[in-house]
């Protein structure tokens, strides 16, 4: 595949952080995805876009294990993380996740902690033993890194659920960061946002990129044409399109991909 | 105007179904008095007869002999206390772990037959279990005793819990489940830590009205716990319980007796109400939680 970057950072050669070979996800008997092969560049953010229903959602889910915890949910195909197989009999999920971060639609901090210990929580409730100082510091760090230290550093014992809609999505984004995964899930990270906050979280996500792998769902065409380097266009289960952001947008080479864009359907 | 002033008098159509709310309205509230009188008369006329035999020594003393003035039920409340606590410890573990589990493994089979027993099990007529316990704790250990009367108290309030704990647990938005499992926490701790965390006031709630429930049972306990005239607080000797000496002293002919049943039943129920109005309280501040 072309890989469409052109220019300057086409003489750079990325490494596949992640690379998906022939993936099927089902819900019973629903084919939810279907037999999708795509990779995700190291240090480049991802957007993949589509209709509701088109299974791009659960496409990432597929991608820390997440889809399987649905009832009746599996999936089949290899997902390569470093060149390893997820999938593989003797892998964790759990392992899994705690490498592969994932940021959810709604924002979910959890109700009975606070500020600290929600972005804490990865840490906590896998039992790692740190002094009150180092837990601290990784607080701070991941609060600064979500671009939220400022707004709520005098009030950290706070609960979570005081704070607004966009702040809870931050917050989250710096719980999936205190852990320090190497690549991000985000589904549709921004739908339930205003304006405002949704424009944080995209300044958020072009800072994250030079430490993280990240790959975003969204409805929003705006979003991927502002944020993504490669944009991937999914319906009815199947990848149609995977390129680069800007090609996808100004020169799609399926009809399809050509439509859903120009708004004639979706 | 005009057609505007007469689309809002309305029709005939209008005024019949005005006349049906006012009248389904009256059906509603007379109902709702009804089922109040019932509740006040008993409250009130409990209090009438009861509070002239309540005094100090009724909480202090032991049950006097038949035709002597004055005695207390200290033997009974406190019986009544040690029975429904170890009925608490027996039960709200087993509850609570069963209502986890349901609550996790929602449409299999098995658990379809579980909630199904459950719900069998609270209609299940309270004697029975009293049998129940006679049969598996009085007969092999060979005698009353106030473990066998935890034992049927905890047997019915196991199905109690489990369902509340399930209906709680199902409460919490599976979102946050979702976002624990997503930071690489494993699925029992996030099941501890995060949803039965985030459920435990609804847990608790269900758990104090299931105690309040059996506190008040009688028929269980009349050949399990059995009752006793003298002091004990041994797990494997008969005990006295409020409700049982009520029960005695209610069918008595004796109206010293009569008097202090009168008296049990006012304290009974004032242990009962506190229980309800500490739910009331909890949840009052906590009711916010699941969320």
């Amino acid at each position: 595949m072309d890989d469409g970057r052109g220019g300057k950072s086409a003489k750079i050669i990325m490494a596949d952080k992640l690379v998906v070979k022939n993936l099927n996800a089902y819900f019973s008997q629903i084919h939810a995805v279907r037999d999708v092969s795509l990779e995700f560049e190291e240090n480049r953010i991802a957007a993949i876009i589509g209709p509701s229903g088109c299974g791009k959602s659960t496409l990432v889910r597929c991608l820390n294990r997440m889809h399987e915890v649905v009832p009746g949910a599996r999936a089949t195909g290899e997902v390569l993380l470093d060149g390893n197989n997820i999938y593989d009999d003797d892998v964790d999920p759990v392992q899994v996740r705690r490498r592969i971060g994932m940021v959810f639609q709604k924002p979910t901090p959890f109700p009975t902690m606070s500020i600290e210990d929600n972005v804490a929580a990865g840490l906590t409730l896998n039992g790692v033993q740190i002094s009150r100082a180092e837990r601290d510091s990784v607080v701070e760090r991941s609060l600064r890194q979500a671009a939220l230290w400022d707004e709520v550093k005098d009030r950290l014992r706070r609960p979570g659920a005081s704070l607004s809609g966009g702040q809870q999505q931050r917050l989250c984004v710096a719980r999936a960061l205190a852990v320090q995964p190497e690549v991000i899930l985000m589904d549709e990270p921004c739908s339930a946002l205003d304006p405002i906050s949704t424009a944080r979280i995209e300044e958020l996500l072009l800072e994250l990129k030079s430490a993280y792998t990240i790959v975003i769902v969204t409805h929003n065409m705006q979003q991927a044409a502002r944020t993504s380097d490669k944009t991937a266009f999914m319906y009815t289960g199947n990848l149609v399109e995977y390129g680069a952001t800007k090609q996808i947008f100004t020169n799609p080479t399926r009809r399809e991909t050509e439509d859903y864009i120009t708004g004639r359907f979706g | 105007m005009a057609a505007a002033a007469s689309f809002l008098r309305g029709e005939t159509s209008y005024r019949i179904r005005k006349f049906k709310s006012d009248g389904m309205m009256a059906i509603t509230v007379g109902a709702t008095i009804l089922t109040l009188i019932p509740l006040f008369l008993v409250l009130g006329y409990l209090l009438f007869k009861g509070f002239s035999s309540l005094n100090w020594a009724f909480f202090t003393h032991m049950p006097a002999p038949v035709g002597e003035k004055g005695g207390g039920m200290a033997n009974a409340i406190v019986g009544t206390l040690e029975v429904v606590g170890i009925a608490a410890l027996i039960g709200v573990p087993i509850g609570v772990g069963a209502g986890l589990y349901l609550a996790a493994n929602r449409a299999s089979q098995f658990t379809n037959w579980i909630r199904f027993s459950a719900d069998v099990l609270m209609g299940v007529p309270s004697i029975v279990i009293g049998i129940f316990a006679y049969a598996i704790v009085v007969r092999p250990f060979g005698g009353f005793s106030a473990l066998s009367g935890s034992v049927a108290l905890a047997a019915m309030m196991v199905p109690l819990v489990t369902r509340t704990t399930e209906e709680m647990v199902l409460l919490v938005p599976p979102e946050l489940r979702e976002a624990s499992l997503a930071l690489g926490v494993p699925n029992w701790r996030t099941t501890l830590s995060v949803v039965a965390r985030t459920a435990l006031a609804g847990i608790t709630t269900g758990v104090i009205l299931a105690i309040a429930r059996v506190a008040g049972e009688t028929a269980p306990l009349l050949f399990t716990a059995f009752g006793n005239r003298f002091w004990s607080t041994s797990l494997f000797h008969p005990i006295n319980t409020l409700t049982v000496q009520v029960y005695t002293y209610a069918i008595s002919p004796f109206p010293d007796w009569q008097r202090q049943a009168w008296a049990g039943a006012v304290v009974l129920t004032g242990i009962i109400l506190a229980l309800e109005l500490g739910v009331r309280w909890m949840t009052g501040g906590a009711a916010k939680a699941p969320r």
